[in-house]
Order: C-alpha cells, then sequence, then structure tokens
C-alpha cells in the first residue's frame, strides 16, 4: 500500500485494485459491528397508514391541481389538443383494424388484409424469414381466439411507438450533438425509466381524462427514453476523423449531422427502435387499468378470477407480437447495415418488379378482406385458445401440486439464510450509519462527483420519510440483482459461445421481458407464497433476459485472435472463460449489472402487489387510495433516488475498473 | 439470387390472390346478411323517454362486475340505452365524475375520502342508494383451522396460536397477511392496540391473497388474513370470520387509538350529477337497483367458476328473475 488510508477522495484515486477490495471489506466489518451495538436506533420507522408533512403537502399540492383543471389556460388549450389529437390517432388505427367502424360491423381491413399488410412489410423492409414468421405470428392472434384484441393492442402500439420515436429520436439526436443538452436530458430519462407507471397513472386520466390518449401518454413517458438514450449513443459514436473529414471539405453543421451523422448512426437507432417497441409493450396490461382496449384487458380480467389459463393465452399473444415486431425491426436494421457496406448492387428494375407485384397482391388481399365476411372475420372455429388454456392450467396445478414443497423449501433457505440477516441489517443500522457505509463505498469505488451525487441522494431519501421502506425494498433488490448477475454470466457465457444455444434461448428471454408479470404472479404465489421471494422471482423473470443478452454479446465480442492464441497455449475451456472470454468482456458484464439493476428496479412496484411490501407496496396504495397519495408519490420517488444513487456508484466503479484493468497491461 | 427472393414469393402471392378470388365468389359481404341491419340502440322502447349513452365505471373485481353487467344488460334490452363499460380502478373512476367521462359507479365501498371530495367538494357526484348488498370486512382463518382449533375465532385467543402463524416475513411473531391495499385497513394499529403478538405482512393484491388462503386450505396450512365479503372466492373456500372486539359507532374514529372490528359496509352506488339530473331511465334504473349477496354471489359464480362472460352471465340471471327486474324499471 503506497498510500495509506488517503483523507480525501482524490487521495483513493492512486490505490491499486486489490487494496480496494480490501478497503471495502473494513468498511463492510465495520459496519456489522458497529450494527451489533446500535441496532434499533435511529431507523426512521413509519407505519403502512402513516403519513408524514410531506406527504400530506404533496395530498394538498394536486388536490389544487384537480381543481384548476377546468379553468386553467394550460389545459383549456395545450393539453386538450393534444388529447383530441391521440384520441383520433388510436380511433383512425382501431377503425382501420380492430373496431366496427363508417357503419360497418367490421373494421375496414379484416384479418387477411391485416396478415398481408404485415407480411408484406417484412417482406420488404426485411427479408423472406422475417415475412414467414409475421404470417405465423398474426395467424397465431386469432388462432388463439384473441384476433380483435390482439389488434387493439397492436393499434394502441403503433401510435405510441410512431409518437416515442418521433420524439425519442429528434430529442435522441438533438441530445447526441449538444453536451449540455445530453447531461441535462440524463436525469430525466432515469426518472422516466425508473419511476413506477402507477404513481403517475391517476393524475394521467386528469390531464388526457379517459381513453387511448392517457395510455398513449402514459405508454410514451416509458418507450420514448430508449429510442432517446439509443439515438444519442448512435450519434456520438461516429468517428471523430469521419466529422473531421467532412468538416475539411466544407460541410455545414446541418450537412454534417444530414449527410455523416445520421447515415453513419442509423443501424443504432433501429436498435432504439427495437428497444421502444418492446418497452411500449411492457406498459400493455397496466395501461388496462385506465381502460386502454386490447390484450391487457383479457389478461386483468382473468386475473379478477385467478384464471392463469386465460391469462397466459392473452399473455402469449403479447409475446407473439413482440417476437414478430422484434424480429423485423431487426431484420430491417441488419439490411440497412449491409446495403450501406455493400452499396447498391441489386438491379434496380428487377427489385421495383418485385416491390410492385407484392404491392399488388396485398391490395387485393385488403381489397377481399374488406368485402367478404369470411376475410374479414377471423373463423371462429379455428380457435385454439381453450386447449391453451386448459393446458396451461393443468401443468400449473401440477406445477403447485409437486414443486411446492421444494420450491418451499428455497424459498426459506432464500430468506433466512440471505434475506433476512441482510435485511436486518439494513433496517436496524441507524440510518446515519448506513448514509456513512454509502459514501464511503462510493468514495473507495469511484470518484468526488458520485460521492456527492451519493450523499443528496441519501439527503433526499431521508427527507422523503421512507428511510426504512427504502432500505427494505435496497435488500431484495441487491439480492434480486445478484441472481440476476449469476443468471446473466452463467447464461450469457453459454450463449455466447454458442450459436446455436443463442437461437434457442433468445425467444424464451424476449417471453421473459415481453410476458405480462400480472400473467406468471398467481403461479409463482402459488408456489413461493405472497413473500418477498415471489417478488425477487418475478424480478428476476424480467431483469435477467437483458443480463444475459448483454453479457452474451460480450462474450461474443471478444477477439476471436485472442480465443485462438489462448487455445494454441493449451488452456481447457473453463480456463478459456474465466481467464480470457470473462475478463475481456468486463465491459459488457458491467453494464448488465447495471442494466439489471435498473430493470429490478422497475419490478418493485410488482412486487409490492405479492407481498415484498415497502416501496412497492406504498406506490399501489398510493395509486389506490386518495389520502395515501402522497406517500405514494413520494414512494415513487424513493425508488428513482434509489436506482440513480445504485447505477452511478456501479458505472463510475465499473469504469474505474475497466481503466486499471487496461493500464495494468 | 435476389432476384428469386422477391420474384418467388410474388407467383406465389398472385396464385394464391387468384385462387382467393374465385373462391370468394360465393362469400358473404361485409355488412349484409342477418346481422347486417344496423341495430339501433337509442330508440327507446314503447315510447319512453328515450335512453342515450350510459358510461359504467367497472372497477377489477368479479362482484362489481356482476352488479355492472345485469344493470347493462337491464338498461340496453328494456331501456334501449347504449351502455359503454370503462374498466377503471376506483379512483380513477371517480375521477371520471369530475372530467365526465363516468356515469356511474354501481358498488361502492365506503370511501369517504372521495365522497368527500367529489360529491361535497366539487359536487359532481351524488349518492344513489344501496346495491342492498352488505360488506363485510375481517380477518378470516381457512375452514380447517377454525374445525380444529374451534376457538380461534375469538380475538381473544390469537396470541395462543401465534406460533402457528409464523412464516419467514413475519419475523418471528405471528403473520397478518393484509391484502389488497385499495381497502382501507386498521390492521397495524389494531394489532398494536389490541396488543397481539402479530406482524401485519402486506400480499399487496386480491390475488395474493386468494392464493394463499387457497394454498392453506389445501396443504392445511395456518393462514390468518384480511378478507371480506361478498366474494366469489368465499363459494370455493368458506372462510371463517375471526370476531374483534364488536364494532360500535364511532370506534374507529382515530386511526392510530382503533380497536374494534369493522363496520358492516353498505355497499352503494354512487352517479354523476349530470346523469342524475339527465332524467334518463337509466339512472331510475341505477338508483331503483338492489338485490341481495346471494344474488351478487350467484353472478360473480357464473363468472368466475362457470367461466361465462359478465354478459352471459347477466344475461342468465336477468332471465331467471323477472320480478326482481321489473321492480328497478322506471314507473311510467
Amino acid at each position: 500500500m503506497t498510500a495509506t488510508p488517503a483523507s480525501t477522495a482524490g487521495g483513493l484515486r492512486r490505490l491499486p485494485g486489490w487494496s480496494r477490495r480490501y478497503l471495502l471489506t473494513a468498511v463492510v466489518a465495520a459496519w456489522v459491528l458497529i450494527w451489533v451495538f446500535v441496532q434499533g436506533r435511529d431507523t426512521f420507522q413509519l407505519g403502512g397508514a402513516e403519513l408524514t408533512p410531506l406527504h400530506l403537502r404533496i395530498n394538498e399540492a394536486s388536490e389544487v391541481i384537480d381543481n384548476g383543471r377546468n379553468d386553467n389556460p394550460f389545459f383549456l388549450y395545450f393539453v386538450n389538443y393534444i388529447r383530441l389529437f391521440l384520441d383520433e390517432a388510436v380511433t383512425f388505427v382501431q377503425a382501420l383494424i380492430s373496431r366496427p367502424s363508417f357503419g360497418r360491423p367490421l373494421p375496414v381491413i379484416g384479418w387477411l388484409g391485416v396478415v398481408t399488410v404485415a407480411t408484406a412489410v417484412a417482406l420488404l423492409w426485411g427479408n423472406l424469414r422475417v415475412a414467414v414468421l409475421t404470417v405465423a405470428g398474426f395467424a397465431s392472434f386469432g388462432l388463439l381466439g384473441l384476433w380483435e384484441e390482439s389488434m387493439d393492442t397492436l393499434a394502441l402500439t403503433l401510435a405510441a411507438v410512431v409518437i416515442s420515436l418521433l420524439i425519442g429520436i429528434s430529442l435522441g439526436v438533438w441530445a447526441g450533438v449538444n453536451d449540455r443538452f445530453n447531461r441535462l436530458v440524463t436525469p430525466v430519462l432515469d426518472f422516466m425509466q425508473t419511476m413506477p407507471t402507477f404513481v403517475y397513472l391517476a393524475p394521467l386520466t386528469l390531464f388526457f381524462l379517459i381513453g387511448p390518449a392517457s395510455a398513449t401518454v402514459a405508454t410514451v413517458i416509458y418507450a420514448a427514453p430508449p429510442a432517446i438514450r439509443i439515438t444519442a449513443h448512435g450519434i456520438r459514436e461516429v468517428h471523430p476523423a469521419t466529422l473531421e473529414a467532412g468538416a475539411s471539405l466544407g460541410s455545414t453543421a446541418w450537412q454534417l449531422l444530414s449527410k455523416v451523422r445520421l447515415p453513419l448512426a442509423k443501424r443504432t437507432i433501429v436498435v432504439g427502435v427495437n428497444q421502444t417497441i418492446m418497452a411500449a409493450l411492457c406498459m400493455v396490461t397496466i395501461a388496462a387499468l385506465i381502460d386502454a382496449p386490447g390484450l391487457g384487458k383479457t389478461v386483468i380480467k382473468a386475473l379478477e378470477t385467478l384464471d392463469v389459463g386465460s391469462a397466459f393465452n392473452a399473455g402469449l399473444a403479447i409475446v407473439i407480437m413482440a417476437i414478430v415486431l422484434d424480429r423485423v425491426t431487426s431484420a430491417a436494421g441488419r439490411r440497412v447495415e449491409t446495403r450501406y457496406r455493400a452499396g447498391r448492387s441489386r438491379g434496380p428494375g428487377r427489385r421495383r418488379a418485385g416491390i410492385g407485384a407484392v404491392l399488388a397482391g396485398t391490395g387485393v388481399l385488403v381489397y377481399l378482406s374488406h368485402t367478404y365476411v369470411w376475410a374479414a372475420e377471423f373463423p371462429s372455429e379455428a380457435n385454439l385458445g381453450p386447449y391453451v388454456r386448459r393446458g396451461v392450467d393443468a401443468a400449473t396445478l401440477w406445477a403447485q401440486d409437486n414443486l411446492a414443497a421444494y420450491t418451499g423449501a428455497f424459498k426459506n433457505a432464500v430468506s433466512y439464510g440471505l434475506l433476512n440477516p441482510f435485511e436486518a441489517l439494513l433496517t436496524d443500522s441507524p440510518w446515519w450509519l448506513i448514509a456513512a457505509v454509502l459514501v464511503v463505498s462510493a468514495a473507495i469505488l469511484a470518484n468526488v462527483r458520485v460521492v456527492l451525487v451519493t450523499v443528496a441522494c441519501l439527503a433526499l431519501l431521508v427527507a422523503l420519510g421512507l428511510w426504512q421502506d427504502s432500505m427494505v425494498t435496497l435488500a431484495s433488490t441487491l439480492v434480486a440483482t445478484v441472481l440476476v448477475m449469476v443468471l446473466g454470466v452463467a447464461f450469457g457465457v453459454w450463449m455466447g459461445r454458442s450459436d446455436r444455444v443463442d437461437q434457442l434461448v433468445r425467444p424464451v428471454l424476449d417471453a421473459g421481458q415481453t410476458m405480462p408479470p400480472f400473467v406468471y404472479l398467481v403461479p409463482i404465489l402459488g408456489l413461493f407464497g405472497a413473500t418477498r421471494v415471489t417478488a425477487i422471482i418475478a424480478a428476476v423473470v424480467y431483469a435477467a433476459p437483458v443480463a444475459i443478452k448483454l453479457t452474451a454479446d460480450g462474450i461474443r465480442g471478444v477477439s476471436p485472435s485472442a480465443v485462438e492464441a489462448a487455445t494454441a497455449a493449451g488452456s481447457n475451456t473453463w480456463q478459456l472463460i474465466t481467464k480470457v472470454q470473462l475478463p475481456m468482456a468486463r465491459s459488457a458484464v458491467t453494464l448488465a449489472a447495471s442494466q439489471g439493476l435498473i430493470y429490478v428496479l422497475a419490478m418493485v412496484v410488482v412486487g409490492g402487489l405479492v407481498g415484498a411490501g415497502a416501496l412497492g407496496y406504498d406506490v399501489v396504495a398510493g395509486f389506490s387510495q386518495l389520502q395515501l397519495r402522497g406517500k405514494g408519490l413520494a414512494a415513487g420517488v424513493a425508488i428513482v433516488v434509489l436506482g440513480i444513487m445504485l447505477e452511478r456508484i456501479t458505472r463510475a466503479a465499473a469504469r474505474r475498473a475497466d481503466a486499471e484493468a487496461h493500464g495494468a497491461r | 439470387m435476389t432476384v428469386s427472393r422477391i420474384g418467388r414469393p410474388r407467383t406465389l402471392a398472385l396464385l394464391f390472390a387468384t385462387g382467393l378470388l374465385v373462391s370468394a365468389c360465393g362469400g358473404a359481404k361485409v355488412g349484409e346478411g342477418s346481422d347486417g341491419t344496423a341495430t339501433s340502440a337509442t330508440s327507446g322502447t314503447d315510447g319512453k323517454k328515450p335512453c342515450g349513452a350510459v358510461n359504467i365505471a367497472i372497477n377489477p373485481w368479479v362482484g362489481y362486475e356482476a352488479t355492472a353487467a345485469v344493470i347493462a344488460q337491464v338498461a340496453e334490452k328494456e331501456l334501449g340505452c347504449a351502455v359503454t363499460k370503462k374498466d377503471l380502478k376506483e379512483e380513477v373512476a371517480w375521477q371520471g365524475f369530475a372530467t365526465g367521462q363516468v356515469d356511474a359507479i354501481v358498488e361502492n365501498w365506503a370511501h369517504d375520502d372521495l365522497k368527500k371530495k367529489y360529491i361535497e367538494e366539487q359536487k359532481v357526484a351524488v349518492a344513489a342508494g344501496s346495491t342492498g348488498n352488505k360488506g363485510v370486512i375481517g380477518w378470516y382463518v381457512p375452514p380447517w383451522m377454525a374445525e380444529k382449533y374451534p376457538d380461534i375465532t375469538d380475538w381473544k385467543n390469537l396470541n395462543k396460536y401465534a406460533e402457528l402463524f409464523k412464516t419467514s416475513e413475519s419475523g418471528g411473531k405471528g403473520q397478518l397477511l393484509d391484502g389488497d391495499p385499495s381497502f382501507v385497513t386498521n390492521d397495524a394499529a389494531l394489532v398494536k392496540n389490541l396488543k397481539l403478538d402479530y406482524k401485519v405482512v402486506y400480499a399487496g393484491s386480491e390475488a395474493a391473497l386468494i392464493t394463499e388462503f387457497r394454498k392453506a386450505e389445501k396443504e392445511k396450512k395456518a393462514l390468518l388474513g384480511y378478507f371480506y365479503e361478498p366474494q366469489w372466492f368465499l363459494a370455493e373456500v368458506k372462510l371463517v370470520k375471526v370476531d374483534l372486539p364488536e364494532y360500535t359507532e364511532g370506534c374507529d374514529a382515530d386511526a392510530e387509538k382503533v380497536a374494534c372490528d369493522y363496520p358492516l359496509y353498505d355497499l352503494d352506488k354512487i352517479v354523476s350529477k349530470k346523469f342524475a339530473d339527465s332524467g334518463s331511465p337509466a339512472y331510475e334504473l341505477v338508483k331503483n337497483f338492489s338485490w341481495t349477496n346471494e344474488d351478487q354471489n350467484l353472478v360473480a359464480k357464473y363468472i368466475s367458476e362457470d367461466k361465462m362472460t359478465a354478459e352471459e352471465a347477466a344475461e342468465k340471471w336477468v332471465g331467471d328473475n323477472p320480478d326482481k327486474v321489473k321492480a328497478w324499471l322506471p314507473t311510467g
């Protein structure tokens, strides 16, 4: 140790990596030691129905907004016009594909027409493979007996995605070229992505009324941030040398953007489109709580009677929609890339003829579906929904009869062995002790700026009056994140090393990400009871796919020559993974960890619905009871604050670890 | 290669399309045939006052849906109204009175805070009388426990059995499982004030509560939880209520000091002021509507156990009970 424990964070920067690890261990040891003596003091307990003055003030403030709604010009002119526009847009798409309209008993375009249009889009922008997938996917909506519901969901999702992209890509470009705007917008995006939807769902219906507009806005709030972030990232990634070359040729700033940056960032932007679609589909069930039409309603209705089969049936349709949309946009993205690389080589005349044929065929089928009942209304005899439902019901019953003993044992082992002691350490420590531990850890792991952010976040948590609930949530969140990372590394390595495994596992991961949690809550409740472990498992199901995908990407990105060299030097598979592939994919793994954490936090509210209590429950209660509204809002903010604090610490730590690893090499 | 990629589907599509065209010639056209005649929803029957559009909020539980479906069925079939059902959580539904988007909430569980805000302060809603249903809230145990430990239904014995109710969540005490955050609960205060050796654990949703009770009865596990009736699940597992100190008027006035059972709730209907003043026959119907817990449980059973849609269930019940329905219809 060259530098003895330095008093300033700046001094700590010179510490080598290993001594930092010892310091951290020492901090934790000191924490446990002090905890033994002072536990139970200054823990800021607050009962379920108790409120702090801040919560009451938030209640009052929202009252004032409620009451002023009718005579406020902001509402009369601005919000009302947005609402009108959104309502009309969604209703129009619904009239086209899902609802009886224009005096007809059926929508303008029937099932055959919709399937054809979707397939033609997949064929023209993607390739034959995704076109076949599209036919199968769209047909399955009808086969599951959910054609109309699926079309409602599609209408709403498309509207929300288009608006998210209009906003997202333009703001993303701005954030890509303007550093100050980027710094300004980043915390806002964090806020939008981690603030639980339940917090703003009820107020939204005051602004945008009950109807498609509110549902669209709720979806946009959640789905636009990925588009903004990823677009900005793509614009930023454009190599400075390319820009300089452009500038030296006398391009104006606008030309640089439109001729150099945007074309080069196109592929990344398609990834953003992709993520936006996935995020939009995540909102389907929650939006159903404010009367958004579609599959979400089916899921919620099924949940009322604990009808797992019906919920799964509808959830399956959502997953299929997500997979189809994802594959088509990805294929379109790859095509953009190959065309960019290869230049235009295809005979333009022939291609044009092909396009013409596809369009003509589409036109014929659309006309048929407009005119004839058999092509307009999906034949109800071809309904496989009941079989799916019965199958799932039987599987659920079997699982509950045969697995409950094991899952119960697992739940107890995790609860008593890990969760309870950890939670006790967090909740029984005085707040100042935890604050000190976090600040010192931030100083050891990160830098001065992050220390300041940590201090601010801690102050906010104290001020919000939900300290103890925050600590309970923190405990579960950290345990879930550890599980997510165990899965992320294990499956990520497996997938990254084999394309076949990747192809097999990926649809399962997509399902985990888009299957509405409400669908599998009842079965896992049956297995693990209304406990924190159930909440943790729901979070892992949702968050692990992201961590796995990112890790797999990183492993695949390790240069083949390094792998070959190690193999030639006689490394076995285990050595190859642990000594070469994982260390070289370190930055991907840390990205996986921080994203995994954010996704786990996104499930805190769902956790509140299945027995995790704490912040998640506070948010749900605030959504359900008027007098708890302020507390719910405060809990939502607390979740955001926890997210920002943990994310900043891990990211800074990762960056530093990365820099050290490179410096050492 | 590149040509065939587009070319083959083209030929396929054309073949397919012509095939379809040929086969389609005999198909029925949209808008023709038996159901082609537009059903005129607005025309009133027997020259009574026309009904027009009615927006009924649907809160997310089965009992509510049963009530709403029966009212909607009668309004559409007997009064010729055009009923729109809107799936909304309670608070959002009440907000709908203020924005003019909701006309009626047909099963309201107290919600004094919302009544104060929308009926007294904003004056956009009015009460429209009882649904006839009595709401009971309390602590329940699965039937096997009541059989094995008969004295458990008296709160004074709860501490004796606290050991049974210990779980991984309850921190060494007995677990009292609380449910859906939509309902007011005094349970934390009750545990404290009755000096019970229990900890309130928040299950967080009705689904979680029902799953736990179902499991408890099936596996003969101990469970003490917050529940309520009327509720469809009670037809499946007849939970037994634990008697807390009897409710007396005002004993729950101070939320911190409450030490008595929950009151018996008179479930009622709330309508928007606008709807009440409109003179719509549907308002009369909502106001007159009244039935018993058994009635609602039956319709709820049709929905939850027999897997009927709410509409089918309502149609069946209305068909079976013409006399009750007749009493709700507006006079004159």
